[in-house]
C-alpha cells in the first residue's frame, strides 16, 4: 500500500544526519519527487478501501449469485432443518432449502432495490433542494412545501399500502415506492446548504462576472455539495435495503423473488430462533449488517476525500497517527523533527 | 501616518532578561508531508519580547508574521504543524512553562489569562446574536468560575471604559456598535484578564485612518497603564515606527532584522528593512525616491541554499547564493548592541567561511 511506503521513505529521511555545517550552511534540499500517479486518490483511504472491496463483493454476487448457487432456493429436500455442513453451508430450512442458495440468489434484489431506490431518490432530492436554494421566492416556496409534505407522510406504511394495491410487486415497484417517499430528507438539507453557498463571496463574484445561471449551479454551487449529496445518496440506499428487508420481513412484497428479508421472514415465522436453528438466519443479518457498514465506510471515505482541506490528513490517518499529529484547529500539534538547528 | 507622532511615547529597549515570551529555533511546516512536500514556513526562529514591551513584527504579505504568532500559541489551523523549537513563557512570578509542551487543559487555562490574542478581522469575532457585556463577562467566568455573573458585568463595565466606550453600552448586541467600537469591544475582551501578553494581528487593517489612529493610541496608552506586552502584526510599517519599541522585520519565514523602531527607521541595516522604508513617503525630511522592491517574495517551497532575499537585492554578492546569513550584530560601530541583522554584509566571517572575499558594508546600510 502506498502508505506504508511512504513512512519507509519519511523514516529514512530522518535517520540520514543533517548536512548542514555549523556555519549555517543550508544545502538544497532535493525535492521528494511525488509519489505514484495522483489519479484514484480516493482508493488510497483505508476506510474508502474497505467499504468498497465489501460493497464490491456483493455487487459480484448480486450478479453471479444465482449462477453459482448450488442449489435451487425454492427446491425442497429431505435435509431438514440441518445446521451448516459440507453439502450445505449454511445448513438448511424447515422445508430443506438450502440457505447458502437463498441468501446468495437474494442478493441481486437487495442491491438492485438499494442502488435503484438510492439514485432514484437523489436525482430528486438534488433537483429539488438546488433548485429551491437557488431561486429562492416562489419557487423556494412551493418546492418546500412540497418536500415537507413527503417529509411528514409516514415512509413505511405507505410503502406497506402500495405494495398491498398493487397487483404485481417487483423489485423495481418497491424501489419506486421508497424512492418518491425517500427524497424529501436530503432536498431540505440540500436547500439549506445551498441558501448558504448562494451568499457566499465566489457565488456572488461569480454572478457579477456574468456566468449563466446554469454553470454557476454546476461548477460553483455542485461540488460544495458533493459530501452531502454523496452522504445522502448512501444513506438513502441504506433506508431503501433495510425497508425491502422490512417489507419482506413482515410478509409484504415481493413474491416469489428471494432476498435476505424473505430469508429472515421464514426464519421467523417457522421460530427458528427458538428452535436454535442460527445459521437460518445469522447470515442474512450479517450480510445486511456488514452491508451497511461498507456504505458507511465509503460515506466516511467520501467525506475525507472531497474536502481538499481534509484530504491529505484523511488519507495519511494512518501515518499521523504515528507520528503523534491530531490535526485540530485550536492546537497545534507539535512534533520535534525539524532537521537544521541554528543556535 | 508617520513618525513625527505626538504620542510621546518613549524609545525604550527593555533589558532582555526579563523576557516575558521566549521564542526558541521555532520552525513550521504547512502539510504533513505525503501527498506534497510539507512546505517549511518557519524555519528556526528566534524572537523574544521583553515585559512591558511592544514588539512590532513586519514585512511582507506571506513571510510569516502572522505564521509566527500563531505557532507560538498553537493556534495554526491544519494543515499547520510546529516540528520544532521552544516558546518559554514567564509568568509574574517567574515561572517559566514552554507552551509547546502544555497539554490541551493546561493551553487552555493558559490562553487569554496569559496570552490574549485580537485577531486579523475582530470585529467579526463578536457572536451577532448575544449583547456585548454577556460575551466579554462569559469570557471572564469561564476562566474564573468563582466570579458570580454580576461581578463579571461590572468587570465588563470597567472594561469598556477602559477602551473609551461607554459602560451602557454593555446591552448593545454587536450590529448596533460601529467597526470601531467592535474592534475595541474584542481589544477590552482580549484585557478582560489582566494578560502578560497582547498579540494583535492587524488590529487596524479594516479600519480608516482615523480609527487606526485611535485604536493604536488607545493600546500605547493602555500599555503604559497596565503594563503587558504587545506583539504587533501589520504590514504598515509607518504605523509600527509609531506605536513600538522594537521592530522585527520578517521576510520568507526568517527574521533579517530586529532592533529598535528608531533604529529601523533612521539606521536600516538590512537591505530588505531599508527597501520596504523605501516604499512609503515621510511626512519631513528630505524628499527621497520612493523605490519599493522589485520582484515578489521567493516562494517557499523551493528554497534552495543561500539568502532569500538576494534575487531582489540591490547589495548582492556572489556569496549571497552560497550560505543562509545568520543573525548578527551590524558590522558598523557604534550601534546598539541589542541589535542584529542577518545579511552577509554585515558577517565578513561567514562569507570568509566559504571561500569568498567579504565586502564592505555599502554606505545606504550603514547609515549613522
Amino acid at each position: 500500500m502506498t502508505i506504508d511506503t511512504s513512512i519507509v521513505e519519511e523514516g529514512e529521511e530522518l535517520a540520514r544526519p543533517s548536512q548542514a555545517p555549523a556555519t549555517g550552511v543550508v544545502t538544497a534540499a532535493p525535492r521528494r519527487s511525488s509519489r505514484g500517479p495522483r489519479k484514484f486518490l480516493f482508493l488510497r483511504n483505508s476506510k474508502a478501501i474497505t467499504g468498497m472491496a465489501i460493497l464490491g463483493f456483493f455487487l459480484l454476487i448480486a450478479v453471479i449469485g444465482p449462477y453459482i448457487a448450488p442449489y435451487d432456493p425454492s427446491a425442497r429436500s429431505d435435509d431438514i432443518l440441518q445446521p451448516p455442513s459440507w453439502e450445505h453451508w449454511f445448513g438448511t430450512t424447515h422445508l430443506g432449502q438450502d440457505v447458502f442458495s437463498q441468501i446468495l440468489v437474494g442478493t441481486r434484489g437487495v442491491i438492485v432495490v438499494g442502488f435503484v431506490a438510492g439514485i432514484l431518490a437523489t436525482t430528486i432530492g438534488v433537483i429539488v433542494g438546488v433548485t429551491a436554494g437557488y431561486v429562492g421566492g416562489l419557487g423556494d416556496e412551493s418546492l418546500s412545501v412540497l418536500a415537507n409534505v413527503f417529509l411528514v407522510i409516514p415512509q413505511l406504511p405507505l410503502i406497506i399500502l402500495i405494495a398491498g394495491q398493487l397487483p404485481t410487486v417487483g423489485g423495481v415497484t418497491v424501489a419506486l415506492v421508497i424512492a418518491i417517499t425517500g427524497w424529501a430528507w436530503g432536498a431540505r438539507v440540500l436547500r439549506a446548504q445551498t441558501l448558504s453557498l448562494r451568499r457566499r463571496d465566489f457565488v456572488e463574484a461569480a454572478r457579477a462576472n456574468g456566468e449563466r445561471t446554469w454553470r454557476i449551479i454546476t461548477a460553483e454551487i455542485l461540488p460544495n455539495l458533493t459530501a452531502i449529496i454523496a452522504a445522502g445518496f448512501v444513506g438513502t440506499v441504506a433506508f431503501a435495503v433495510l425497508s425491502l428487508i422490512t417489507l419482506s420481513f413482515i410478509g409484504i412484497g415481493i413474491t416469489g423473488e428471494w432476498n435476505w428479508g424473505t430469508v429472515l421472514y421464514q426464519a421467523q415465522s417457522q421460530l427458528a430462533l427458538q428452535r436454535g436453528a442460527w445459521w437460518w438466519f445469522v447470515p442474512a443479518g450479517l450480510c445486511i449488517a456488514l452491508l451497511g457498514m461498507s456504505l458507511t465506510l465509503i460515506n466516511f471515505g467520501i467525506d475525507e476525500f472531497v474536502n481538499p482541506r481534509l484530504r491529505s490528513t484523511g488519507l495519511n490517518a494512518k501515518s499521523l497517527r504515528k507520528r503523534g499529529i491530531r490535526p485540530r484547529i485550536g492546537f497545534t500539534p507539535v512534533v520535534y523533527e525539524a532537521k537544521e538547528d541554528r543556535s | 501616518m508617520t513618525l513625527t507622532s505626538p504620542l510621546g511615547h518613549t524609545q525604550k529597549l527593555t533589558s532582555a532578561s526579563d523576557p516575558v515570551l521566549e521564542i526558541k529555533n521555532l520552525s513550521v511546516d504547512y502539510g504533513y508531508g505525503y501527498d506534497d512536500d510539507p512546505v517549511h514556513v518557519l524555519r528556526q526562529v528566534s524572537l523574544t519580547l521583553g515585559r512591558g514591551e511592544v514588539l512590532g513584527l513586519a514585512g511582507e504579505s506571506g513571510c510569516g508574521k502572522s505564521t509566527l504568532a500563531y505557532a507560538a500559541t498553537r493556534l495554526l489551523p491544519p494543515p499547520g504543524l510546529i516540528t520544532g523549537g521552544e516558546v518559554h513563557f514567564t509568568d509574574r512570578d517567574g515561572r517559566t512553562t514552554d507552551i509547546l509542551r502544555l497539554n490541551d487543559a493546561q493551553l487552555r487555562a493558559s490562553r487569554w489569562q496569559d496570552l490574549a490574542i485580537v485577531f486579523q478581522g475582530a470585529m467579526n469575532s463578536l457572536n451577532p446574536v448575544f449583547r456585548i457585556g454577556r460575551q466579554i463577562a462569559d469570557g471572564i467566568r469561564a476562566h474564573r468560575p468563582e466570579v458570580s455573573q454580576k461581578e463579571a458585568l461590572e468587570r465588563s463595565a470597567e472594561l469598556l471604559e477602559l477602551v473609551g466606550i461607554s459602560p451602557d453600552r454593555l446591552r448593545s448586541y454587536p450590529h448596533q456598535l460601529s467597526g470601531g467600537m467592535r474592534q475595541r469591544v474584542m481589544i477590552a475582551m482580549a484585557l478582560a484578564l489582566d494578560p502578560q501578553v497582547l498579540i494583535m494581528d492587524e488590529p487596524t487593517t479594516a479600519l480608516d485612518v482615523v480609527m487606526q489612529r485611535q485604536i493604536v493610541e488607545q493600546i500605547a496608552e493602555l500599555r503604559e497603564r497596565l503594563g503587558f506586552s504587545v506583539i504587533f502584526i501589520t504590514h504598515d510599517v509607518s504605523l509600527l515606527i509609531e506605536i513600538a519599541d522594537r521592530i522585527a522585520i520578517m521576510y520568507a519565514g526568517e527574521i533579517v532584522e530586529d532592533a529598535a523602531a528608531l533604529d529601523v527607521y533612521q539606521r536600516p541595516r538590512h537591505p530588505y528593512s531599508s527597501a520596504l522604508l523605501h516604499s512609503f513617503p515621510p511626512l519631513r525630511g528630505p524628499r527621497r525616491e520612493l523605490t519599493g522592491i522589485p520582484g515578489s517574495p521567493p516562494d517557499l517551497s523551493r528554497l534552495g541554499a543561500g539568502c532569500p532575499f538576494r534575487d531582489r537585492c540591490a547589495f548582492a554578492f556572489d556569496a549571497c547564493a552560497k550560505v543562509n546569513p545568520e543573525l548578527v550584530f551590524p558590522n558598523v560601530p557604534g550601534d546598539d548592541p541589542r541589535r542584529s541583522v542577518a545579511c552577509l554584509r554585515h558577517d565578513p566571517a561567514a562569507v570568509r567561511a566559504v571561500g569568498e572575499e567579504p565586502l564592505p558594508v555599502p554606505a545606504e546600510l550603514s547609515a549613522r
